[in-house]
């Protein structure tokens, strides 16, 4: 089981307070598809992914990168128990959606990019340090049923 | 592979530090050694407390030789020839694999938050993207000797 600091729970609920999953998570899903444009392999019934300005004004991108983002704030309201919250994704990803683990800590460093540009200065590094942890923390979770 | 356009958006970002060079180095190391405590190994001989002046100073070293590879990013292996070297034959940082990760694409991922932090809206997906593919190829070359 991970170890949270109460000053780790602290930052995490912090910045998760002030977060638009809606927003937040469209940009980060976004930004995995432009920055690797590989990702977009899992994707192709999602219309137009031809440039950064179609694939940020998708709407499917947008839904789904709103329902990963909520997902992972499931895990916020489970720290302590984070690889059972994740266990059917987990096997979800593995064996119908065919995913490679290495996106999840992908698209973990782009959360935590997403989360500095909307904070600016207030996404101190001990805040950082908290969050690299979650998002490592989650795609630990999320690669452990792959088979 | 680096557009012409990848190039424009780096020289802008970059450009859009004035001055603060220094402060971006020290900032992007003091993240890199709270995210990720490893990195201190190399460090052993460094006073590691915030805001030391050994941080400062190795900080401006890598941020000048960060821009004297944007000066030269038609040619980024000869620019970085010495460096090279140095990280292959003295320095020995470990390169990773698929697992750990390099601790170069660690320096880089902060390099990005700090970034991000300074410019908010302006640092677009476009330009994430761009300073994202400088950064692996400035750590593939800095790699390249190691054996």
């Amino acid at each position: 089981m991970v170890h949270w600091s109460a000053e780790e729970k602290q930052l995490i609920a912090s910045v998760w307070g002030k977060v638009s999953v809606e927003e937040c998570g469209a940009e980060a899903l976004a930004r995995l598809l432009i920055v690797y444009p590989w990702t977009q392999r899992f994707f192709s019934d999602f219309g137009n992914l031809s440039s950064p300005t179609a694939i940020i004004g998708n709407p499917k991108v947008r839904a789904h990168g709103k329902k990963v983002l909520t997902s992972f704030g499931e895990a916020i309201k489970n720290l302590d128990s984070i690889k059972g919250t994740f266990s059917k994704l987990s096997a979800l990803h593995c064996d119908k959606l065919h995913v490679d683990p290495e996106n999840f800590r992908l698209l973990g460093d782009i959360l935590v990019i997403v989360l500095a540009s909307h904070f600016g200065r207030d996404f101190s590094p001990a805040c950082q340090c908290a969050w690299q942890k979650l998002v490592g923390v989650v795609a630990h979770a999320l690669a452990r049923k792959y088979h | 592979m680096l557009t012409a356009e990848d190039k424009k958006l780096i020289q802008q970002v970059w450009g859009k530090m004035g001055g603060a060079e220094e402060e971006v180095g020290a900032e992007t190391l003091w993240r890199m050694f709270t995210a990720y405590p490893p990195t201190k190994t190399y460090f052993p001989h460094f006073d590691l407390s915030q805001g030391s002046d050994q941080i400062r100073g190795h900080g401006k070293k890598v941020v000048a030789a960060l821009g004297t590879a944007i000066k030269n990013m038609d040619n980024l292996s000869q620019a970085l020839s010495e460096l090279s070297n140095l990280h292959a034959y003295n320095l020995r940082v470990d390169p990773g694999g698929s697992n750990p990760r390099f601790a170069l694409q660690l320096l880089a991922q902060c390099l990005q938050v700090v970034l991000a932090v300074r410019l908010g809206k302006e640092y677009t997906p476009e330009v994430h993207s761009a300073v994202d593919k400088f950064m692996s190829a400035v750590a593939a070359v800095l790699a390249e000797k190691y054996r």
